[in-house]
């Protein structure tokens, strides 16, 4: 892999956002990854959502494990720091970060492999954890960078590039995050940019765990008749429950919805999440009705998508642990240490 | 003849019975009463129901490491009664519920009898059958002020400082103890030949368990996030820097904590949460034993290569595998030296007493921030659970916390150009910057692959070479900065190195052997990297023994292979049954090598 440095030339009419910047400006160095593969809408999707949100890129953290997926965050938010940390304990580094610094906003990007299968202890107690993060698992059913072995998200009996059928149950991350209590959980496919970007955005603004399963093909390893991670096949088998969308404070909501449909709710920082139900009779306040209704869906190999679930009382990990609204990284010396005076007291308390 | 202030006495209780807290006040009385006391508490892997001992070694001498023999037994568990039997010197005394009448099989005649009906006596006093089994132990402790002249005020002081708050327990607790005191007036040769007298052995010393030093010491240093898995014999640490903090690290308007403490849903993450906190610039520790260490070995390669600091405190048991959880080893050594794969190595310090543990602690997160790299502080089991005698704990109000190489917004705006791995000081270390800092500069990726000066992955050879290179004049800067060895030379040709809790036992060790006209120059290893100091005394010394608590002479191995010393110039002296080397253990086996070489021992016994 050798590193690729994009042009410095801007397009003159890029558009910009609230703080003057344009798409390129969360933008990241050049993907390495196939042609055609499904991680690259998902940064691409990244790039638009964080652009629109306004926030400065350098606010962000980006995190991530090994695999595919867990290359894609140098191929977005350049002025952002990263880590590549190791396969399976991103969730670990993530809440480490999200300790040291409440104030910075965390996008980690897993896979089917470093979340599903070595990783699924750290995903199933970091949603417990609720730490506020934005967690997108690139989800292909399959170990891309070991050239195509299955991963514990392939549906029984979807079958390999050769034909050989996946012989065991698969683990559904919607289902693991709604089971253990994340307050918000969305299922997108990286084909549907309409959707994601939206629902990156209202992630990104949930206070608290947000989880997206976003359906990525592996164009060459996952992508056959006769897989049900293909982009044919999602096409084909896609439930849209709710779409999601954030409206800053000052915006206007522009988009017409049947009236009925939708409605918005305020968030804590005084954007309001925007839903429009597009099934009539899906509650996305009700976890476990949720939780039935994909595994309902999943027997009839139909894949639910758009925002699954979300809390009407979103909490995350600082509020729980009860710290410092100053970022714990910033508290003073003079904050920290207690003192020679203190420590006589101490002392005395020993004898 | 009458012996004051010297000697060991060893309770055997079942664990779950309530006698720690008796066992406690028992050696907190002496220690008020000015008196050096060490005390071990000898336990099962259990909750309830296996046998337990709590041993007091006293020593006005102030010898604190473990003395070999038991002077006095309070032998209260009936399943281990015949090995604390056995257990007790010749001449010694062994206390025992009398009420059942006893075995004759199991008696000596070389020992003296403190026969005491401790169940009767509790019968006839207590209704409540849970009463009768928790007084049993006060009534004892009763006794014993009585049979070794402890100070009577002292004790019920402190049980009543014990209960406050719950006044009902503390009149049945000091009635208890009454009974247990007028009994051994009354019908037994109170006080006995060996007892206890009030000194001024103890001084301005406290009483603390290492791991709440070590845990005193992150507060003070500034570590923020403590982040753990249970595991015995860690726990205490993370769990005493919770509770510390509670107190000195609250926001006195808001009430709210400035820390954060996770217990992990296993060592794994508790390490990755370390590591993520102190990529972002929070001082954050994992506290954790051996087999905490093996799983974290993954992550401390991705520390160590990523450059990322890190605090991690191994309380030592012993290994391998579960080993005996509950017991006392330095076997970790090489396992911490060199954790995980490719070539890896990380600074290890060797705290030998609770004072050591708080200023390691707080000097470790100093480290890491300095050199970029995680620092694995060596504790026990013996030095972390058990109440040492420690001198206080001090803080130095104009001592600054080292933050190492971080640039800031403005240093960021001054320079032209940043490379994260460039080495611009030539001490191997590079600059680093924390996420958010600024809006155009200074953003890098972190990754545990390869990559160049400016923090871009690479497969180049001639870039992954030099970043490697980089890495060992960084660990040459680390011997320069690490705590230096504690060395007493008397320019004797033999020496004794050794490391952390194996300096207990060696004042009195070295004592005997003096008396034996064997006297030793010795160096007491604080810090992994060696440094010049540690070379020259090897160079100085024609025979040196290397004392520690494993089995295979792993700091021998370390100081071979770090250091290309011929193996055959050290001669190990181990002990690795799983309590502490004892003064004993050192002193017979040197004593054998010099018999054994026929090696020339001062003629005249030196005072």
């Amino acid at each position: 892999m050798t590193y690729v440095s994009k042009p410095e030339v801007h397009h003159p009419l890029l558009k910009v956002n609230e703080i003057g910047l344009n798409r390129r400006d969360y933008e990241g160095s050049v993907s390495t990854l196939c042609a055609g593969c499904g991680h690259d809408s998902v940064s691409a999707a990244i790039v638009q959502a964080c652009s629109e949100l306004s926030i400065p890129p350098h606010r962000f953290l980006k995190i991530s494990g090994i695999g595919c997926s867990s290359k894609t965050p140098s191929y977005f938010l350049d002025n952002s720091h990263g880590f590549n940390s190791v396969h399976g304990r991103m969730p670990s580094v993530a809440t480490g970060a999200n300790l040291a610094n409440r104030d910075m906003y965390c996008v980690g990007v897993s896979g089917d492999g470093d979340s599903a299968s070595i990783g699924l202890g750290q995903f199933a107690h970091i949603v417990r954890r609720k730490i506020n993060m934005l967690y997108i698992v690139d989800n292909n059913g399959t170990y891309g960078l070991t050239k195509g072995q299955f991963s514990a998200t392939n549906d029984l009996g979807s079958t390999s590039k050769k034909g050989a059928p996946t012989l065991y149950a698969p683990i559904d991350m919607v289902s693991v995050a709604l089971q253990i209590g994340a307050g918000f959980v969305a299922r997108s496919f990286s084909g549907d940019k309409r959707q994601l970007v939206p629902l990156i955005k209202a992630a990104i603004m949930h206070k608290g765990f947000a989880f997206i399963d976003v359906i990525s093909p592996c164009v060459l390893f996952n992508n056959h008749a006769g897989s049900t991670k293909s982009y044919d096949y999602v096409r084909e088998h896609t439930e849209h429950v709710i779409d999601a969308d954030v409206v800053l404070p000052h915006e206007e909501i522009t988009v017409d919805y049947e009236p009925g449909t939708s409605e918005s709710v305020n968030m804590p920082d005084g954007s309001r999440l925007h839903l429009n139900k597009l099934s009539n009779d899906y509650d996305p306040y009700d976890r476990v009705k949720a939780l039935s209704h994909v595994q309902e869906a999943q027997e009839r190999g139909e894949v639910v998508t758009g925002l699954l679930y979300v809390s009407r009382d979103p909490h995350d990990c600082h509020e729980i642990l009860d710290t410092t609204d100053i970022p714990l990284n910033a508290l003073e010396e003079s904050v920290l240490c207690p003192g020679a005076g203190k420590l006589a007291d101490i002392n005395q308390s020993f004898r | 003849m009458t012996t004051y202030n010297d000697f060991v006495i060893r309770f055997a209780n079942v664990n779950g019975s309530g006698s720690a807290s008796a066992n406690g006040m028992f050696a907190k009385a002496l220690f008020r009463m000015g008196i050096p006391v060490a005390t071990r508490n000898i336990f099962p892997s259990n909750i309830q129901g296996l046998p337990t001992w709590f041993e007091v070694r006293v020593s006005e001498k102030g010898y604190l490491g473990r003395r070999e023999g038991i002077d006095i037994m309070v032998a209260m568990n009936a399943e281990t009664y015949e090995e604390d039997l056995a257990s007790i010197v010749p001449g010694g005394f062994l206390l025992h519920d009398n009420s059942q009448g006893g075995d004759r099989r199991l008696s000596r005649n070389d020992i003296n009898d403190l026969g005491i009906p401790l169940s009767k006596l509790v019968q006839s006093e207590f209704e409540d059958p849970k009463q009768r089994q928790l007084f049993k132990n006060i009534v004892y402790l009763g006794a014993l002020s009585a049979l070794l002249n402890i100070d009577f005020e002292i004790i019920t002081g402190m049980v009543s400082a014990q209960y406050k708050g719950k006044d009902n327990l503390i009149q049945p607790n000091i009635t208890a103890m009454e009974i247990g005191r007028s009994y051994a007036h009354d019908y037994m040769d109170s006080p006995l030949p060996i007892q206890v007298r009030a000194s001024k052995g103890v001084g301005d010393r406290i009483l603390i368990d290492g791991n709440a030093a070590a845990a005193l010491g992150a507060i003070y240093g500034g570590a923020t996030i403590c982040a753990w898995y249970p595991i015995t014999p860690s726990t205490s640490m993370a769990e005493a820097f919770e509770q510390h903090a509670s107190r000195l690290r609250v926001d006195p308007v808001t009430n709210r904590k400035n820390y954060a403490v996770i217990q992990a849903e296993d060592e794994l993450a508790a390490m990755g949460i370390v590591i993520g906190a102190n990529w972002n610039g929070a001082r954050a520790f994992t506290a954790t034993s051996g087999p905490g260490v093996s799983l974290m070995t993954e992550f401390l390669g991705l520390a160590y290569f990523a450059e990322i600091p890190a605090v991690l405190f191994d309380i030592q048991r012993a290994g391998p595998s579960t080993g005996m959880p509950t017991r006392t080893q330095q076997a970790d050594l090489l396992s911490a030296a060199y954790a995980s794969h490719g070539d890896t190595r990380h600074p290890l310090l060797f705290p030998a007493s609770p004072k050591e543990c708080f200023d390691f602690a707080a000097s470790s997160l100093d480290l890491a921030d300095r050199l970029q790299t995680p620092i694995i502080v060596l504790s026990d089991l013996e030095l972390g659970m058990n109440d040492n005698l420690s001198e206080p704990l001090t803080w130095d109000d104009e001592r600054c916390y080292d933050r190492g190489k971080v640039l800031d917004h403005e240093s960021l705006e001054e320079i032209s150009e940043f490379g994260r791995y460039l080495d611009i000081d030539g001490d191997g270390i590079g600059y680093r910057t924390l996420p958010g800092t600024h809006p155009t500069k200074g953003a890098f990726f972190t990754r545990g692959t390869s990559r160049d000066e400016y923090a871009v992955y690479t497969e180049s050879p001639e870039a992954y070479t030099a970043n490697m290179d980089r890495l060992l004049k960084k660990w040459d800067t680390a011997k320069t900065i690490v705590p230096s060895p504690e060395i007493v030379d008397g320019d004797a040709p033999a020496g004794i190195i050794y490391y952390g809790t194996t300096a207990m036992p060696m004042g009195e060790a070295l004592d005997r052997l003096s008396d034996d006209g064997i006297h030793l120059d010795t160096m007491r290893l604080r810090a992994f990297p060696f440094g010049e100091a540690v070379e020259a005394f090897i160079d100085q010394h024609e025979i040196l023994f290397i004392a520690e608590q494993n089995r295979d002479a792993q700091m021998r191995t370390l100081l071979v292979n770090e250091l290309e010393i011929d193996p055959t110039r050290f001669i190990s002296v181990l002990y690795y049954g799983g309590f502490s080397i004892s003064a004993d253990t050192i002193h017979e086996q040197i004593l054998a090598y010099y018999t054994d070489h026929n090696l020339p021992r001062l003629k005249e016994v030196q005072s």
